[in-house]
């Protein structure tokens, strides 16, 4: 029997690059951004030096009501988007497992991935292009219901919802996906007897199939919630945050304060608190469901 | 009574159709009305009602290729993400396999500190990135959007891989050494062609990812090295959108990714939830 104490160097040397690189990259920037978040840090205002100066720029966070609504809004816009994407990815997964003609399946099966795969930069362009007030296909497609034309980008609740719509749009998909692969583990006698209990519809999702969809809403849940506090691409690109900064999200908003205030000290302090909520939020959701997996 | 369930049957198969098709359409029709925009005159992208025929130009497309910048970002996304792609494998396989192979002290810490990279927000990064970067003297060149991209790639490569080696039987490993091979070998030569499937999806998903990202590229290149995202999302800047170039712009940013993500289809699901839905 080999020692566990001995170090096998053949096989740390291979995973030794993974590890540097990862400390390098990872680790090292984020001890970096906390040394920031404790210095005056701005870069338009150098004469001010680089300074420590203690917690005053987490206690800038604090006292800064953008910051705390920027987080509200992230909130709002997790509350607009997540739920319908569960109810639809969830329909449209019991939809395409439900299809008996194979080839219809597999290729809507594929079709799905591609929403998910597009640039996020260019789905904000398109967004720009389908939400435009004057020649964009949603308001033309609004007044053939009779609705007059919303100018989707230049007023707040609007704009709020063009971001929300684009992001349905995107990540429904995915969600879906996930519940397909969910659905597949329930095996035809599990759905037989079940259908016995059970009987159809509603009562057969709820009590039969939506046990085995729950590791795949966890990790929906903790993904969109990362995803959601990281998004940035598509909601600069398609509205900037605004109009005003009624669609800034937390990211939106620690950008501008990092690279248009270029204020780095302050914005360090907010990627920490940031990087903090991501991680409590993240481990409550996995504490929360398996739980109920498991009872 | 079968005839009777047999029409039912061709029922719930029309109506599955219409479904399948109206989905569909919903999901495509945002990058199809990217793609006929940069194939439309100018003055037909702002009629309304919409034209749904017309006679395409490639106008735009020429205006993009002779103009430039958007071609040489391309090429700038291309070089990165491909450089950085192929580092992620040569770093993260390896990782992988003793990950896979190996059990020792720590293990599990590590391979939960290598996925969580996965939950980082890039802007809690972009902030340190940009100074060291700046005093480096890295900003607005290829380096440093290569290196900033392993964040990812590494650890997307070493959760798909490891699924990989795990897959190839020990007894393999062990006949190797019984023939005098040493780790290295045993991992280059045996274990490595033996995974290529599994690596082939890993590279395209990082890839994609690489070739995909605004808020880093944003942030560190400025006109040398700018990226593909940085370009396209460039057109929303100063007087005047130019619908048709933009358009055209984002089709060849977008239609490179859609030809990959169709090739990794199935195993896109599992690339993104880092393995957690299989």
């Amino acid at each position: 029997m080999r020692h566990k104490s001995r170090v096998n160097w053949p096989a740390f040397s291979l995973i030794a690059p993974a590890i540097i690189v990862l400390l390098a990259i990872g680790i090292y920037p984020l001890l970096f951004a906390v040394n920031i978040s404790f210095r005056q840090y701005q870069l338009t205002k150098q004469y001010l030096g680089t300074g420590y100066v203690g917690l005053q720029n987490y206690i800038t966070v604090f006292n800064d009501p953008l910051f705390w609504e920027s987080l509200l809004r992230t909130g709002q816009f997790f509350l607009l988007t997540v739920p319908l994407q569960i109810v639809f990815g969830i329909s449209i997964a019991l939809f395409i497992d439900g299809i008996r003609w194979r080839p219809l399946s597999f290729l809507l099966r594929v079709l799905l991935v591609l929403p998910i795969a597009v640039t996020p930069t260019v789905v904000g362009l398109i967004g720009r292009l389908l939400f435009n007030r004057d020649f964009g296909l949603m308001n033309y497609l609004l007044g053939l219901l009779q609705i007059a034309p919303v100018s989707w980008l230049g007023e707040p609740v609007p704009a709020m919802l063009t971001i929300a719509l684009v992001d349905i749009w995107q990540w429904t998909p995915f969600v879906a996906l996930v519940m397909i692969s969910g659905l597949a583990i329930v095996s035809p006698d599990v759905l037989e007897s079940g259908r016995l209990e059970a009987g159809q519809g509603w009562n057969l999702f709820w009590h039969v199939q939506m046990p085995y969809l729950l590791p795949g809403l966890t990790a929906v849940l903790i993904l969109r919630t990362a995803d959601i506090l990281k998004l940035f691409d598509m909601v600069f690109v398609l509205t900037r945050g605004g109009p005003g900064v009624s669609t800034e999200l937390v990211s939106v908003y620690v950008q501008r304060v990092g690279f248009r205030v270029f204020d780095l000290g302050v914005a360090s302090a907010q990627a920490i608190l940031l990087l903090l909520l991501c991680i409590v939020l993240s481990r409550g959701y996995i504490r929360l469901f398996y739980r109920e997996v498991e009872a | 009574m079968t005839v009777l369930r047999g029409k039912r049957r061709v029922w719930t198969d029309l109506w599955q159709a219409v479904l399948a098709l109206f989905l569909a359409g919903i999901f495509l029709l945002p990058v199809y009305w990217m793609v006929t925009t940069a194939l439309k005159t100018t003055i037909d992208t702002f009629a309304v009602p919409p034209v749904l025929i017309f006679q395409p130009t490639f106008e735009h497309f020429l205006a993009v290729y002779t103009e430039g910048p958007v071609l040489k970002s391309l090429l700038n996304s291309l070089v990165i993400a491909a450089t950085s792609t192929a580092l992620a494998v040569i770093i993260g396989a390896p990782a992988a396999y003793v990950l896979a192979r190996f059990n020792f002290r720590g293990k599990a810490d590590l391979w939960f500190w290598i996925i969580s990279n996965r939950f980082i927000s890039p802007i809690v990064v972009a902030l340190p990135f940009f100074l060291i970067a700046r005093d480096l003297r890295l900003l607005d060149r290829h380096p440093a959007l290569i290196l900033v991209y392993l964040t990812f790639g590494v650890p997307l490569v070493v959760w798909l891989c490891v699924d990989q080696f795990r897959a190839i039987p020990r007894e393999v490993d062990e006949a190797a050494r019984v023939d005098g091979a040493n780790l290295g070998q045993v991992f280059l030569r045996i274990n490595l062609p033996l995974a290529m499937p599994g690596i082939a999806v890993a590279a395209i998903l990082a890839f994609i990812t690489s070739w995909n990202e605004l808020m880093f590229a944003l942030v560190l290149t400025s006109t040398e090295a700018r990226t593909a995202p940085v370009e396209a999302a460039n057109f929303m800047t100063g007087f005047g959108i130019r619908w048709g170039p933009m358009m055209a712009t984002g089709t060849l940013i977008v239609l490179p990714v859609l030809l990959f993500a169709l090739l990794v289809s199935r195993s896109l699901v599992r690339g993104l939830t880092m393995g957690a839905v299989k």
